[in-house]
């Protein structure tokens, strides 16, 4: 495995695709939203706790591919404590950098699907 | 000529595609199907040596372009046992739906109010009936499936009422693979005095479709689906109920006479063909027909069944596999998940072998949803397939599995 995909499947990514980090529902939530990925099934529904415009706490549910599913613990991981706003500024370029691995387009989706969960929530 | 493993792969030498492209597993030809050398030649040819649109020239180059777009039409109408009256050329299934979708009202009865469909449509024969209900303030139903993936008759009985105003129903699954008791149905569907509408996309290229035994109203397959070009498709229609339909496209071709004020239409099938016609792609899909004619529909579905069962036994030796389909009566089409990894993942991982399959939801999402999958990996087969695309499919599926796990 040479090309995009075998690089992609990277020991980290397929351990954060079974063992999933911030999974879960938030019961205290004052901000949720649930976005889907039309092209493949993904479904993804962010929670977010905001005290004094910053991310208290964040929590994710859903099912996906190994793609957004890790994208998606990474994204919660690094935007705990982070304000609101600045998260509303975040792009693709931070997701990849979080990512580590090269995306082609027909995968950008499934990795960007989080942080668009994220920001509708917020919005 | 009947096909073994060794014709499959001689045939497979008729689709230049896997000249060009080395290693190709081309497991996907529930999306689109490969074309033989005789369909691109034919396309190039009529360009090089054909080209003028028809009907209008009074010239020798646009009656050559008019007699090869008549025999074109002969073929396609002998190919399932029409009238030449009875085959309007679309660009697609989807579009000869649209057309009855948006025309049909017409010869409904108006004490009918109920459309029926199965839970296993593609979206293109839900979505256009969807609409149809909301114009019409009719009430969509579904016939349901069973823990088997068959469709459930008991439940078609039960469904098809005398307010049953069309039955349209998939003849076979693009997501299953399930081929449905369509003649059942649709003598049920007679009994009540409704519309029967066949979705034959998928079994076209599979099954020998005879309308006249079939006895349906409608009918409606792709091109590119039985080895021919994408952009053209046939709406198959009974004459006496197409006289009765209104056009669905406007303006040149499909017209008698026209004044600034009024209009007087074509006779079939013009009525319905309006503006210049896909006519190198209508002419390359008499090509494909007459190429598997030349095999035969018998021979094509006895290999594919053969295939299709050599699959199946090695997908279950592998284990841990959600399977989606049923192991008999199948149009050669295996959707199933690896336990605990999304089709996408399986897709992609594939595609690094060279094995192209579907993934996701395969344009069927209220199934899916039904089946409680967010998506599924599906492998559909054709008879330029052989034993060893599956061995390769099964030595992937494997490694992917061992990569999850």
């Amino acid at each position: 495995m040479t090309s995009e995909a075998g690089d992609i499947y990277r020991e980290y990514i397929l351990d954060l695709y079974k063992n999933p980090h911030n999974f879960g529902i938030l019961e205290n939530a004052t901000h949720k939203h649930e976005e889907f990925n039309q092209m493949c099934g993904d479904k993804i529904k962010v929670f977010l706790d905001i005290k004094e415009g910053k991310v208290k706490d964040i929590k994710f549910d859903g099912e996906g591919c190994a793609i957004s599913m890790a994208s998606a613990s990474l994204i919660t991981d690094k935007v705990k404590n982070m304000p609101a706003e600045q998260i509303k500024d975040l792009g693709s370029q931070f997701v990849l950098d979080l990512m580590r691995i090269p995306i082609g387009t027909s995968r950008m989706k499934c990795a960007l699907l989080p942080l668009e969960a994220i920001k509708r929530a917020l919005n | 000529m009947e096909i073994d493993n060794k014709k499959a792969h001689e045939l497979k030498k008729d689709f230049p595609i896997f000249k060009n492209n080395k290693g190709l597993i081309y497991l996907d030809n529930a999306a689109t199907s490969q074309r033989p050398q005789v369909v691109i030649d034919s396309i190039k040819d009529f360009s090089e040596k054909n080209n003028a649109n028809i009907q209008r020239g009074l010239y020798t180059l646009s009656e050559k372009a008019m007699k090869k777009y008549n025999e074109a039409r002969k073929i396609i109408t002998k190919f399932i046992n029409a009238n030449e009256k009875e085959i309007i050329f679309t660009k697609n299934t989807t579009e000869a739906l649209n057309l009855l979708s948006y025309t049909i009202s017409e010869i409904i009865s108006k004490e009918k109010d109920e459309i029926l469909l199965t839970e296993m449509e593609h979206h293109s024969n839900l979505v256009p009936w969807q609409q149809l209900a909301k114009r019409n303030n009719m009430k969509l139903k579904f016939i349901k499936i069973k823990d088997d993936f068959t469709l459930d008759l008991e439940d078609a009985k039960n469904k098809i009422t005398d307010k049953t105003a069309l039955v349209s129903i998939v003849h076979a699954s693009n997501v299953l693979g399930t081929i449905n008791p369509i003649k059942e149905i649709i003598s049920l569907a007679k009994e009540k005095k409704a519309l029967t509408i066949i979705d034959a996309a998928q079994s076209a290229s599979h099954i020998k479709i005879d309308v006249k035994d079939l006895d349906c109203d409608f009918l409606a397959f792709s091109g590119h689906k039985l080895l021919g070009p994408i952009g053209i498709g046939v709406l198959y229609g009974k004459q006496e109920l197409l006289e009765k339909l209104p056009p669905f496209l406007f303006g040149g071709g499909m017209i008698k006479k026209v004044t600034y004020e009024d209009s007087e239409f074509a006779d079939l099938p013009e009525k319905f063909e309006a503006g210049t016609q896909n006519i190198s792609e209508t002419i390359a899909l008499a090509e494909a027909i007459k190429y598997v004619q030349e095999i035969g529909l018998e021979n094509i579905s006895k290999w594919e069944s053969e295939l299709f069962e050599y699959a199946l036994k090695k997908l279950e030796e592998l284990g841990d596999i959600e399977i989606y389909s049923p192991k008999k009566n199948n149009i050669s089409i295996l959707s199933f998940n690896p336990k605990g990894i999304h089709g996408h993942d399986v897709a992609s991982l594939l595609n690094e072998d060279n094995i192209a399959i579907r993934a996701g939801h395969n344009c069927a999402m209220p199934l899916l949803e039904k089946l409680n999958i967010p998506s599924v990996s599906r492998v559909s087969l054709a008879f330029y397939n052989t034993f060893e695309d599956i061995d390769s499919l099964a030595q992937s599926l494997s490694k992917i599995k061992t990569k999850f796990n």
